[in-house]
């Protein structure tokens, strides 16, 4: 493997001064949830990192993914992170194309075997469908991902169509789509999901594991504790009014417009774990429940399926009201007919009625 | 339903349809039976009105009287506690009226969240202690029978699911809110078949029971 920069040398030569780097560190610290003194031990680890090779395989996505990281306010230190790691196949976002690209993955595994990250977006056709379905270079996801699982040394699955399946998994799944977890059994997964991701989370995953030399703590779902170990709910500034019963109950009527809790417009926000709450979108600008919309609970399992977005998250699902009514109907004559019967049998026992004297039974004994 | 995301669908939905339809299926044929029955026709003349009697019946013999207070005051004094905080914590909690209006269509205002939560921790211990009563008295206990503490089981593992549930204190959230709603599908589908029916035709018995009394002229 060649020798490779550091990431303080790296950060030095793109020109990143030492104040910005500092402040990222203390941004990193805090939002691993660390003391605020664990900063300078961040920027200090980070310093001599050395530069990790990446290897990014898309498979059935949209590319939301990359654009989210991409987008991320650039040019932040964030986004030097990634130029400092060495990514070295995307192919969206890789100069080189066709069999370039894919000698290209193939050195970077050859060289850094057992060493690299490898990073996968978009879910695959799994191993009993149709391979036709989604191909690179003539070759299936699922090939591709074996391969590249043998000699990674983690995967981190960006994106809920990796990490669970997603759009393309969302019934009736005609790909038979699965999520990179429903594969890979011998290496640590780690889930970043979101549709997108925040991109500081994406990012945040990769610092982390190059500050502490491991894989973060995950959750149930192989998520980052830190960046999604608290519910939207949990920290949603909305909270109060939730808490006190006060409710949009429209988009535009006077809930809305003072900011009251999205409960009732479908806001799946209790049963979804994400940072959006804590790190927000756009520069930090803002995130969907403080714009007005409900959280679609786009970084849980299942999420397309999971009822309307629209609906609150406690309605049931299906037509229950046709259930109770066509039951309740079906009841009414049940009851109506055992009545009759019972009726009946009542009716029927005092005409068959045959009296006995107390002679007559002497009689008999 | 291998995930507890899958686990959840399948309860709110085809689970929850489910017991929705043995509730009200079974429920229904139950009412109409005993309404359809109805009782003997009295022939003798009447000496007062059944209705009015009997609605007051119905009130008056919800509050128990100071004998059976005196005789039983645990029983009154903890089944009031817990009746009224199982109602609060079905009928007033804002997620349940969502539910109530995706199912039935009419809504009602709610209590804040945290009065919600404090009568459910009430409700819990309420419940606890009735079983520990039961369980203790020597009365009780010869006469419960196992109806009675699957009875028992059905009411109180909601309550507990849902106060769980709010408080995140099981991960991963689907499985625990899963769990909840597996817990009322089961109080729905046990409901028609046991002395749950008590929450329709106590007051339909009491009713009988005025009016009975009305018919005769006499106080209940
Ligand atoms: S807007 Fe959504 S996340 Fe925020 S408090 Fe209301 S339900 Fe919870």
């Amino acid at each position: 493997m060649a020798a490779r920069k550091t990431l303080g040398e790296s950060l030095r030569e793109h020109g990143v001064s030492r104040r910005g780097f500092l402040k990222f560190c203390a941004a990193t610290a805090s939002m691993m949830a660390l003391p605020p003194s664990m900063g300078p031990v961040i920027a200090a680890a980070l310093e001599k990192a050395r530069r990790p090779s990446v290897i990014w395989l898309s498979f059935q996505e949209c590319t939301g993914c990359t654009e989210s990281l991409t987008r991320s306010h650039s040019p932040t230190v964030e986004d030097l992170i990634f130029d400092v790691i060495s990514l070295d196949y995307h192919h969206t976002l890789q100069a080189a194309a066709g069999h370039q690209a894919e000698a290209a993955r193939e050195q970077a595994m050859k060289d850094n075997h057992g060493e690299y990250l490898l990073i996968v977006d978009g879910s695959l056709p799994g191993p009993n469908s149709n391979p036709g379905f989604s191909t690179i270079a003539g070759i299936s996801n699922y090939a591709m991902l074996q391969e590249a699982v043998a000699g990674a040394k983690a995967v981190v699955a960006v994106g809920t169509c990796s990490a669970f399946g997603g759009l393309p998994a969302a019934a009736p799944n005609p790909t038979g789509a699965v999520s990179v977890m429903d594969i890979v059994k011998d290496k640590p997964v780690i889930n970043v999901p979101g549709c997108p991701p925040v991109p500081m989370v994406i990012t945040g995953v990769l610092a982390q594991y190059l500050v502490f030399g491991k894989l973060p703590d995950l959750d149930e779902y192989h998520r980052p504790l830190a960046f999604f170990g608290q519910s939207i709910h949990d920290r949603c500034y909305r909270r109060p009014f939730y808490d006190k019963g006060l409710f949009a109950e429209s988009f535009d009527d006077e809930g809305a417009r003072k900011g009251w809790c999205l409960y009732r417009l479908g806001c799946k926000g209790p049963s979804t774990y994400n940072a959006c709450a804590t790190m927000r979108w756009n520069s930090g600008t803002s995130w969907p429940v403080e714009s007005g919309h409900p959280c679609l609970g786009c970084s849980e399992p299942k999420f397309w399926d999971a009822g309307g977005f629209y609906e609150p998250l406690s309605a049931p699902l299906g037509t229950p009201g046709n259930t109770l009514l066509a039951a309740g109907a079906a009841g009414v004559v049940i009851g109506g007919v055992a009545a009759t019967l019972a009726k009946h049998r009542a009716a029927t026992a005092v005409a068959e009625r045959q009296p006995v004297t107390v002679e007559e039974l002497e009689q008999k004994l | 339903m291998s995930d507890p995301m899958g686990f959840l669908l399948w309860v709110k939905g085809p689970a929850f349809n489910f017991a929705l339809a043995v509730f009200a299926l079974g429920m229904l044929a139950r009412l109409v039976e005993i309404f359809i029955l109805g009782r003997k026709t009295n022939y003798a003349e009447a000496k007062g009105g059944e209705w009015g009697p009997g609605f007051k019946t119905m009130l008056t013999r919800t509050v128990a009287d100071p004998g059976t207070f005196a005789r039983a005051p645990f029983n009154v004094v903890v089944g009031w506690i817990w009746h009224i905080g199982f109602i609060t914590a079905l009928l007033l909690f804002i997620p349940h009226i969502e539910l109530f209006r995706g199912v039935l269509g009419i809504a009602w205002p709610g209590l804040p969240n945290p009065v919600v939560d404090a009568v459910t921790a009430i409700t819990i211990l309420a419940l606890v202690a009735t079983l520990v009563h039961r369980t203790q008295h020597p009365v009780k206990k010869h006469i419960s029978t196992p109806e009675d503490y699957l009875v028992w089981t059905v009411t109180f593992l909601p309550v507990l699911t849902g106060y769980l549930a709010y408080h995140r204190l099981v991960n991963p959230y689907p499985l625990i809110l899963g769990l909840h709603i597996l817990s009322v599908n089961l109080f729905l589908v046990v409901f028609p078949f046991t002395k749950l029916t008590h929450v329709f035709t106590a007051f339909i018995a009491r009713w009988y029971n005025g009016a009975i009394f009305g018919r005769k002229g006499v106080q209940s």
